[in-house]
């Protein structure tokens, strides 16, 4: 029994299972995954436990409208009297659904739709790209804004399916090209000719394979939901009783913060928005240098590389 | 020696930075070679051999690294060479045959214009000089000079790696390197590819460094054969002697595992196992897990070159008491 | 015959190529017969472009032949159609396949691929007991510690090993026949040797036949009891190996024995100019299509398309020239 060959640029043993091992130990390497990755859990502490860290109820308008920062309100009070702090804090929560739930929409869709068209081949193949591109090419943000108006007030649930609907496409078309590549390999040719049929073969062949990929996908369809939804929040389309960093920028924006001398109410939700999509695009940039090894092509004596 | 050095290679030692530390793929690698000599160095995956060929060529590029060592071409030192000398030597004097001639060759531009390209970075010929040239040493290469105007994937397998051939030829260079270009040839391509550029070497008189990892095409060939194992040097000899009397076990080895088409149909072994990994590399000789002669002193240290006639083998079963010059 | 495991009648595989407007048809396979053995070793010989992947492929039933039949058993295999019938057939026709770094899937242990296979096609191996005879294979094909074997991923195994692996996950179908797709081209040639051995080892000890198919003649010799050889989709000589090898018919068998470096021959190049190339067999017309390379060719050969015709007690050659006595070819090349 033979030791593993020799590798040029040699894999690392994992302790954990392979998958998740892959993950961590390069999310570990890696400065941009690692800045990306404490953001993210700074904000997903806010979401999961606001309560513990926001001193006042969001949407109590007790206080004296209009205060700057201070002890006691440490980003100063709107023009209703709320704590601007606590609203920032319970906000997190609602960006943060959004961000997973229609990120995951969309990038549940893409895989789908982007897999089975590179896989399926022919007609199949056809529609799923006619589809794609015309999706693709449409201007997201306009479309968005047409449908959610539709909906007068749209609540979360019409939000996220709104923004995952419309924003798979993008993820589709790199999955199907990833799928592409793999077609030739042994593997699943070898899959095929053991009988497995099409279906078991995309969901559990192809797709273990892109992990890398589809997270970063996911992570892309994440940074489109936050910037989009605050958007559309910003312009009134949301739901304007709910606690969300774009709803307090349409507040802010509709009693004139930066010009009446409360212009916290305005910047922070919109540093906010910008830092957690920064999270996700750092994540994102992350995990395309990750998952880019893996998409070389196999040669005769080539180093054994990380799938992932 | 007959004739002057064309390249001398001293002591090079070649690594590759990776996650785990610095890999060896070059340990301490001697090399001499007289104009019209053909050499070829032979080795499996992992060897360092096509490291080597890059190291001598100053092909290389990060994560690979030049630890240590000389390379000395025509009596220049080319390790410590700038980009705009090495480009005089480029082509003119040394030139390079890759190993598949598809990712080599510029898929969008014809035969002919890749050769004005190489000839125009090189030189300063003509336009008309340059057709000519280009025509000349196409026929050199038996392809018929209309094909100057097919791209590469109009030629078949075995005239695209001759058109490489022959654009390695364009300024008749001292010393031609190739890196297993007859890899992705069928038997009979790869047969007629070897005659033709033995017959060339011999009538341009060029030198030629080959690598490979199929021992068998280059019987016939060759002047010498160097075995490399595990980044090191472990047998190097005139091809014959190589051949009839292997010193190194891994040599023989190597050789044992062809079985053959004409002689008696006799079992064979192989080599069983698999190189080191050599970002952890043994202390002891690289191949002794394998070796069917090894013994307890040969996991102990690194054995040294030695001399035997005119071979030099890194294997302790060639010393001689008292320990022999080695180098 | 009873020990006959395949044979095949007329069988031919075409592929449209070509744009829409001009559609050509490629004749990667052209009316080729043969037969496979129980327990037989048989070599199918022939550069790129000769058709032998696509006759494995056939065999494996990823394609439908174009025309022609294959019979296994017996049986025509045009008349496998529902999904249990193809699965039954499979499970006696496994591939093993030529890239060991893309033939197994690397985001899964050694186990996986083994383990499916048991699952779709071994009902006699209970779930609880998967794991013994993924075990059983591995240890067959010489991979042992076998329970460490089976936890690894394919990155922490050879190349070697991983094509080991290839032949445990056929093993584990109970084969009847493995279909060997030039198992050890990308492998180091000091590990060929294993894997050959390897081969020959199952076929004595599991009774398994082997089609193997390679361009290398000297490494069919080593294993095969008969050897197949294939030009330009047509099979042109097939007969006992070591017959075939020591008295070549067809002008091609032996321009490829002549090109083969044999390390132990001297060199005796009598025309190793021949730097023609198999050709790409698209519309082909009439004729013997080695003939444009043929030293021996005559003006029937331009135009009557050579068939496979008996030379002796199980040699059959293609080709209008070739006599059944050899020496009169041998002497005049």
């Amino acid at each position: 029994m033979a030791t593993p060959s020799l590798a040029v640029e040699p894999a690392s043993p994992f302790r954990v299972s392979g998958v998740v091992g892959n993950l961590l130990r390069a999310t570990s390497r890696n400065r941009k995954a690692m800045a990306g990755t404490v953001l993210l859990l700074l904000f997903l502490v806010l979401a999961v436990f606001p309560g513990q860290i926001a001193p006042d109820d969001p949407s109590a308008e007790i206080f004296m409208p209009g205060l700057g920062p201070s002890a006691h309100h440490l980003l100063g009070t709107t023009a209703y009297g709320q704590d601007i702090f606590s609203q920032l804090i319970w906000g997190t929560r609602l960006s943060i659904i959004i961000a997973f739930a229609a990120g995951g929409l969309a990038t549940a869709l893409a895989v789908l739709i982007g897999v089975s068209a590179a896989y399926l081949g022919g007609i199949a193949d056809g529609i799923l790209s006619l589809i794609t591109d015309v999706i693709l090419v449409i201007p997201i943000f306009p479309l968005v804004i047409v449908i959610a108006a539709y909906r007068k007030n749209a609540g979360l649930f019409t939000l996220i399916v709104v923004l995952g609907a419309l924003g798979w496409s993008y993820g589709a078309r790199q999955l199907r090209s990833q799928t592409l590549s793999m077609r030739t390999r042994d593997f699943l040719e070898s899959a095929r000719v053991r009988g497995e049929r099409k279906l078991y073969v995309i969901l559990f062949e192809i797709m273990p394979t892109m992990t890398s990929l589809i997270v970063a996908s996911f992570l892309g369809a994440a940074l489109y939901a936050v910037l989009t939804a605050a958007g559309l929040q910003f312009i009134g389309l949301g739901d304007p009783n709910s606690q969300s960093w774009g709803t307090m920028l349409y507040w802010a924006e509709n009693n004139e913060a930066l010009g009446a001398g409360m212009p916290l109410w305005a910047i922070a939700p919109g540093v906010c928005v910008a830092l957690l999509g920064a999270a996700f695009a750092l994540l994102n940039y992350a995990f395309d240098e990750i998952s880019n090894p893996a998409l070389r092509p196999s040669r005769r004596r080539r180093r054994e590389e990380l799938p992932e | 020696m007959s004739g002057e050095r064309m390249l001398e290679v001293r002591d090079l030692t070649v690594a590759y930075h990776s996650d785990r530390g610095p890999v060896i793929a070059v340990d301490h690698v001697d090399l001499d070679l007289s104009q019209r000599e053909f050499l070829a160095i032979v080795g499996e995956s992992g060897c360092g051999k096509s490291t080597l060929l890059y190291a001598i060529s100053q092909l290389l590029s990060p994560p690979a690294e030049v630890l240590g060592g000389e390379v000395v071409f025509r009596g220049t030192n080319m390790v410590s060479l700038d980009e705009g000398k090495l480009r005089s030597i480029r082509w003119r004097h040394l030139s390079v045959v890759m190993q598949s001639a598809m990712n080599a060759l510029n898929p969008v531009l014809t035969v002919a214009a890749q050769m004005r390209d190489v000839c125009r970075a090189h030189s300063s010929m003509s336009d008309t000089e340059i057709e000519a040239r280009s025509t000349e040493v196409l026929r050199l290469v038996s392809i018929d000079p209309v094909h100057l105007h097919s791209y590469p994937h109009q030629l078949s397998g075995g005239m695209r790696q001759r058109a490489m051939i022959a654009m390695a030829l364009l300024f008749t260079p001292d010393l031609v390197i190739m890196d297993e270009p007859t890899s992705a040839l069928d038997v009979v391509a790869q047969r007629s590819l070897m005659v033709q550029v033995k017959q060339l070497q011999e009538k341009l008189g060029f030198a030629v460094i080959f690598v490979t990892h199929d021992v068998s095409l280059v019987r016939h060939f060759s002047d010498r054969l160097m075995v490399m194992y595990a980044g090191q040097l472990v047998e190097l000899g005139a091809t014959r002697s190589v051949f009839e009397q292997p010193l190194h076990p891994y040599t023989r080895g190597l050789l044992e595992a062809f079985p053959s088409i004409h002689g008696p149909k006799v079992p064979l072994l192989g080599i069983p196992g698999a190189p080191p990994d050599l970002a952890r590399p043994p202390v002891g000789c690289r191949f002794a897990p394998r070796c069917p002669s090894a013994a307890a002193r040969c996991l102990a240290a690194v054995p040294q070159l030695l001399t035997v006639d005119e071979s030099r083998v890194r294997c302790v079963l060639h010393e001689r008491v008292p320990a022999e010059v080695s180098g | 015959m009873n020990d006959e495991l395949v044979r095949t009648e007329g069988l031919t595989r075409h592929f449209r190529v070509g744009k829409m407007l001009s559609r050509h048809d490629l004749h990667a396979v052209d009316d080729v017969d043969f037969t496979i053995g129980r327990g037989e070793i048989v070599a199918l010989v022939g550069e790129s472009g000769s058709g032998k992947s696509t006759i494995a492929r056939l065999l494996a039933l990823v394609y439908r032949p174009t025309s022609g039949e294959i019979y296994f058993e017996g049986r025509p295999l045009s008349a496998v159609r529902t999904r249990r019938q193809r699965l039954a057939y499979s499970g006696d026709v496994p591939m093993v396949f030529q890239d060991p770094y893309s033939s197994l899937n690397p985001a899964y242990r050694i186990s996986h691929g083994i383990g499916r296979g048991i699952a779709l096609h071994r009902r006699d191996v209970p779930r609880h007991r998967q794991l013994e005879e993924i075990e059983r294979v591995l240890d067959a094909v010489g991979l042992t510690p076998a329970d460490e074997i089976r936890r690894k991923f394919p990155y922490e195994l050879s190349g070697g090993q991983r094509q080991r692996v290839g032949f445990a996950q056929a093993l584990a179908f109970h084969p009847k026949l493995i279909i060997a797709d030039e198992p050890v081209s990308m492998l180091d040639v000091s590990i060929r040797i294993g894997l050959l051995n390897l081969m020959s080892e199952l076929r004595a000890r599991e009774g398994v036949s082997f089609l193997y198919i390679t361009h290398d003649v000297a490494s069919a010799r080593y294993i095969a009891d008969r050897v197949l050889v294939m030009y330009a989709g047509h099979l042109v000589e097939q007969g006992p190996t070591e017959d075939v090898l020591r008295r070549p018919k067809h002008p091609y068998t032996q321009l490829l024995l002549s090109a083969v470096p044999d390390p132990q021959a001297e060199l005796g190049i009598a025309d190793a100019a021949d730097i023609g190339e198999p050709p790409k067999v698209v519309d082909p017309r009439d004729g013997c299509r080695f003939q444009p390379r043929c030293p021996y060719a005559v003006a029937e050969c331009a135009t009557a398309t050579p068939v496979l015709r008996q030379l002796g007690a199980d040699r059959r050659v293609a080709c209008h020239v070739a006599e059944g006595d050899p020496q009169d070819l041998a002497a005049s090349g």
